[in-house]
């Protein structure tokens, strides 16, 4: 429980890493831009604050240097370029090193530090006195603007902050606090002096004064709160939202009304006081209701919501939609989504019994659960899904440290990246993510003097694409670069023993020989890729995610990638089959048609293994044998045909029963080595349905088929 | 009394079982509950040691045949016969596995003193399995090693696997 706040730090902080990265690379393509600018100054000011809070003062202390640096290219100062950039990101990383270090308890490199720290002050200017001068915050500071971002609601909090006479005793520092809060956004203060005692009474060592302030932002309640977390025993803290930030709102509010909101008059007083005709703030000071002060505060508050109110008018039209969102750890929605495993399971006996029963009442209720139980396996599972496009801007900085470790030129290209996938495949997807992108830069784009010579831009292109069909995602990644050559692709795997001389392959079967286990096309090994490793635990990857993943390439132009994969994990749809007695499933997705297989079938085709389907001769595996299963098979068995790995292939199962909505199930570690079947699930009369991986088995046939060639020479 | 705490402390509790007219035993830590013997569903392409999978309340559990594994004479099932779910370690991974035994017989509190070293021949079993021999009244006790029975190398399924496709092929 101890390490729980530094457990939250690490988490927002690698948080903020992330946007960190994404708003240097945006600025590297428009160094102007104020706004990322901005953003960039308040990830490192937050990871620099708590960093210090939480006691990471090697984060804290490099992160202060960099944040100086931004402070200047905020002020106008410093004039971002490339090489600010780059050093920025190798800052980053420093960070992120320390942090990962802090994370296992490893020594610290602070080498790197001190001389990203020396480079990083190469960009300063010569330093200015008022520059370097404290900025120490006074009661009464003027208005403190930090660039704040216009795609959040603003809104305006009053915060009443009543120190405790002793607070000054537990060494506080009151004006750090005013100046962390001046850093949420723009922020008036106004001191109340009201408690101080006269001269000759007054304990230096007691804080009399409270403090009233203003706060237009885009954080929360929870960010001011955070602010005083430490002196939240010893002071009274009062945060009112006096702004939503939402349309509608009448003018501003009266002062009167406001001193009511604040609690330090009441009505009454106000309409007494209002009877005579001056001012009502000089009234309600003549009337010794309140203080100079308060008044001042109040006129304060009155100013800042006019004025916030007159800017929002004027921008109205570039609104941005309020979303808000809400942080749970990934473990409690693994559970309920588990919960909703159970309930289909439920659902799916509750359906079959009410089908047997003839009770139309009950059959009324179990169609009724269905359909909700339907809607709320959807939702649950709307909730795991992310945009890939968060996987994207991660992408963007491979391919920018890739190119300029090859000397490359390289501009990426992405399109929907707001296609949404389960959080699970999401990060399945990423090491062949990076493998494919390694592989487009190392192998495929050439170096610019080549692309020129051969009258195609400098300037390579990969593209990164993601788009929904059904209910999977299609995945392209596609470069313009040197292409795959079939030709070399044969000799290779020749060489490598992985195809037979005889062997004819048409263009596909080429391309994916590239996915064989031990094959890689270039001749060096590059530190990047090339050790003909990377493409079969690529296809391995997709493959566990349930995917399938095929390469097209023309000699000279480029190659494509396509991957497809499945939305979710958890739940698929799928039909049941039965071989012999016991309940199998066949992901719905692989399958495109049942036709049915006789004996005569059979017969017809001399023991080989293909059926006519439409005049095409499609083969299939028989699972009977497959799975060794004794007995003889009915007269009629059926052939589910699938598309499997880009090739039309039948299983032959005994029967088959149907559409099923099938929550999957691991079969544990003891079956690790089982390939052939992917899990299993639970059916509505208890019993265990395991699920088919059609890709594997395709696979095992193959092997087989080949050992039997063998042995037959 | 200091020695009497000690020896307290050395007791440890076994679930005693039959296979094959032998007791086993293994320690109740481990041992998660014992039901009734039901129907497993078969996994093809394993070995024939591995049983199949039940549903336990919502989970897949994998069960064993112990006589398989141990290379013992095929007993008939009778009503005495019943799965116990343990709680292994296959590959530094926590899981449960169901182990079909003959009849559970009971929970045995053994002294430490009253265990001795498995003897290298004679038990017909792989010794790695066995942790040691429990002594109790004039019975011998075969207390087995849950984590190096269950360990996914000895459930190495890939050469099996071919080779149960190959024989369904003939």
């Amino acid at each position: 429980m101890a390490d729980l706040p530094q457990q939250a730090f690490r988490e927002e902080a690698y948080e903020l890493l992330a946007e960190l990265e994404t708003a240097l690379l945006e600025l590297e393509e428009c160094p102007d831009d104020m706004e990322v600018v901005g953003q960039i100054f308040r990830a490192m000011h937050t990871i620099k604050g708590s960093g210090a809070m939480f006691g990471f003062n090697d984060i804290s202390s490099f992160t202060h240097e960099v944040e100086t640096v931004y402070d200047l290219v905020r002020n106008g100062q410093v004039h971002v370029n490339k090489a600010l950039v780059e050093i920025s990101l190798q800052a980053r990383d420093h960070i992120q090193n320390l942090l990962d270090a802090c994370c296992n308890g490893a020594e610290a490199d602070l080498a790197t530090g001190t001389e990203l720290i020396a480079k990083l002050q190469q960009f300063m200017p010569p330093p200015e006195p008022q520059l370097q001068a404290d900025t120490q915050l006074q009661a009464d500071t003027p208005p403190k603007t930090v660039a704040t971002t216009e795609s959040h609601e603003l809104k305006t909090y009053r915060i009443m902050f009543k120190p405790h006479p002793h607070i000054l005793q537990n060494g506080t520092k009151i004006s750090a606090l005013l100046e962390e809060l001046a850093d949420l956004g723009t922020c008036r203060s106004i001191a109340q002096m009201t408690r101080l005692p006269s001269f000759e009474e007054l304990d230096p060592e007691l804080c009399y004064v409270s403090w009233n302030v203003l706060l237009t932002s885009t954080c929360d309640e929870d960010a001011i709160r955070d602010v005083f977390i430490f002196v939240e025993d010893d002071a009274d803290l009062n945060i009112h939202l006096i702004d939503t930030g939402e349309e509608g709102e009448e003018e501003g509010q009266r002062l009167g009304d406001i001193l009511i909101g604040r609690g330090e008059v009441t009505q009454n007083d106000i309409d007494r006081v209002l009877a005579k005709s001056k001012r009502i703030g000089e009234m309600l000071v003549d009337a010794g209701l309140v203080d100079q002060d308060q008044i001042e505060a109040a006129l304060q508050e009155q100013t800042v919501i006019r004025e916030i109110q007159e800017q929002r008018r004027s921008k109205k039209a570039e609104k941005m939609p309020v979303s808000s969102s809400l942080r749970v750890p990934a473990e409690r929605l693994d559970e309920l989504v588990n919960l909703v495993g159970e309930m289909v399971t439920v659902q799916s006996r509750l359906s079959q019994v009410a089908a047997l029963r003839h009770d139309a009442d009950l059959y009324s209720i179990a169609e009724e659960v269905e359909r909700l139980t339907e809607e709320l396996r959807d939702s649950t599972l709307n909730i795991r899904m992310l945009p890939i496009g968060s996987t994207f801007s991660k992408f963007k900085r491979l391919v920018r440290d890739i190119a300029s470790n090859l000397c490359k030129e390289v501009d990426f290209v992405t399109a929907g990246a707001e296609t949404e996938l389960d959080k699970t495949v999401i990060e399945q997807l990423n090491d062949p993510l990076v493998h494919i992108m390694r592989n487009c830069m190392d192998h495929g784009i050439e170096m610019p003097d080549v692309r020129e010579a051969q009258g195609k831009p400098r300037l390579g292109t990969v593209f990164l694409g993601a788009e929904h069909a059904g209910d999977s995602v299609i995945i392209e990644i596609r470069d313009d670069g040197k292409g795959l050559s079939t030709a070399k692709l044969r000799e290779k795997a020749l060489a490598k023993g992985i195809i037979n001389a005889e062997d004819s392959l048409n263009e596909r079967e080429c391309y994916q020989l590239i996915f064989a286990p031990g094959f890689s096309t270039v001749e060096q090994v590059s530190g990047l890729s090339g050790r003909g490793v990377g493409m079969d635990v690529v296809k391995r990857a997709i493959a566990a995610l349930r995917g399938s993943i095929e390469l097209h390439s023309t000699e000279g132009a480029g190659t494509t990638v396509r991957m497809q994969i499945p939305l979710t994990l958890a739940i698929i749809e799928s039909l049941r089959v039965t071989i012999a007695g016991a309940s199998f499933i066949i992901p719905l997705t692989a399958v495109e048609e049942c036709v049915e297989l006789t004996y005569a079938d059979i017969e017809e085709a001399h023991g080989r293994h293909l059926a006519k389907v439409r005049g095409s001769l499609v083969p299939y595996i028989p699972l009977r044998k497959a799975f060794g299963v004794s007995g003889a098979a009915p007269p009629v068995q059926q052939i589910v045909i699938t598309r499997t790995g880009g090739r039309r292939l039948g299983f032959v199962v005994d029967h088959v029963i149907g559409e099923h909505q099938t929550v999957i199930k691991p079969l544990g570690p003891l079956y690790k080595n089982l390939r052939t079947i992917s899990g299993g699930t639970i059916l509505g009369d208890g019993s265990i349905a395991l699920i088919l991986d059609l890709a594997q088995l395709m696979h095992q046939a193959d092997t087989l088929e080949k050992q039997v060639e063998i042995e037959h020479e | 009394m200091s020695d009497n705490d000690t020896s307290a402390a050395t007791v440890n509790q076994y679930l005693t079982f039959i296979l094959n007219g032998e007791v086993f035993g293994i320690t109740t830590d481990r041992v998660l509950e014992v039901l009734d013997y039901t129907d497993i569903t078969p996994v093809p392409q394993t070995p024939d040691f591995m049983c199949g999978v039940i549903n336990l309340r919502g989970s897949i559990v994998p069960v064993v045949d112990m006589h398989r594994k141990f290379g013992l004479p095929i007993s008939k099932h009778t009503v005495n016969t019943c799965i116990i779910i343990v709680s292994a370690t296959v590959d530094g991974e926590q899981t449960s596995v169901g182990a079909v035994a003959d009849s559970v017989r009971e929970v045995l509190d053994l002294d430490t003193a009253c265990i001795e070293a498995t003897p290298r021949m004679g038990t017909r079993l792989n010794t790695d399995f066995v942790r040691g021999v429990g002594k109790h009244n004039e019975d011998f006790i075969l207390l087995l090693n849950i984590d190096t029975i269950f360990s996914a190398e000895q459930f190495a399924a890939d050469g099996a696997v071919i080779q149960a496709a190959e024989k369904g092929s003939v």
